[in-house]
């Protein structure tokens, strides 16, 4: 039997605005290995976006001393990103996920962030601890290019 | 600046262009300058034309959302034109559609805001 393909990497960056394209699109070429269809690839840019905000925004109040921890894997086509800051962590996790919840409506936030992620990956689980900081998994079973005619 | 934005007049509707990528980030400018030009006495209406915005995710939502109220407030309509599929996606899972119409050009996005009368 042939072994099934794995492979990851690791990012450590600053929790500054101009960080969140580079996260997002940091992910995305890594996953290019994998022939994703332009579909999958804006999803998973959509949610790493989405993660990295929360992070800036919420877990560190938009403190850039802040560190972001990505580790993003591969197995197989199936494509697991983990996204932990060691900011103020979520309070009430199940409340965060409700549509249109936000903690900071006075910063024009839509309250869509986890709405988007779980509409777009397979699997979201947050891990959360108030003053110890947040992770964010996210899994995702690619589509394979051969499948996209079939899909559109 | 990974986005850019263009800002014209037709009749009492601003027209804003967006070119590039919205998020948390870019955000910020885009309701900076936006707020701007509604501030001008002569406008009433706004039209967004996304035809070159490649990315999008919830700040933008929260932005297009922000301006929408402001507009609603000052008596105006407010529409969106030239909609990417992927964004086209983001709108519809967060029921922008509901509040907001969306066009296929800038022309007819511009017409439904009621300039012809």
């Amino acid at each position: 039997m042939k072994p099934v393909h794995t492979n990851f990497m690791e990012l450590c960056f600053n929790a500054r605005s101009e960080n969140e394209s580079f996260a997002r699109v940091a992910v995305a070429a890594f996953l290019s290995q994998l022939d994703p269809t332009i579909e999958d690839l804006t999803d998973i840019k959509t949610v790493v976006s989405e993660a990295v905000t929360n992070s800036v925004i919420h877990g560190y109040e938009e403190n850039p001393e802040g560190v972001i921890l990505i580790r993003t894997e591969i197995e197989g086509t199936k494509i697991c990103v983990q996204i932990t800051d060691y900011g103020l962590g979520i309070e009430d996790v199940t409340e965060a996920r409700q549509p249109l919840y936000t903690s900071k409506p006075e910063l024009e936030r839509s309250g869509m962030g986890f709405t988007i992620m779980e509409n777009f990956m397979d699997e979201v689980m947050i891990h959360s601890k108030p003053g110890e900081g947040t992770t964010i998994q996210l899994v995702k079973q690619l589509t394979p290019q051969s499948q996209q005619s079939l899909v559109n | 600046m990974a986005l850019h934005l263009d800002v014209k007049r037709s009749k009492n509707v601003l027209v804003a262009r967006l070119d590039g990528e919205l998020d948390h980030h870019t955000a910020a400018h885009v309701r900076k300058v936006i707020e701007e030009e509604l501030n001008h006495e002569w406008v009433t209406h706004l039209v967004l034309n996304l035809e070159k915005l490649e990315f999008m995710d919830s700040s933008g939502l929260g932005v297009i959302l922000g301006r929408y109220k402001r507009v609603t407030q000052m008596g105006g309509k407010m529409t969106i034109c030239s909609v990417q599929p992927s964004i086209q996606r983001i709108m519809e899972m967060s029921g922008l559609f509901k509040i907001l119409q969306m066009f296929q050009d800038e022309s007819s996005a511009v017409s439904a805001c009621g300039v012809a009368s």
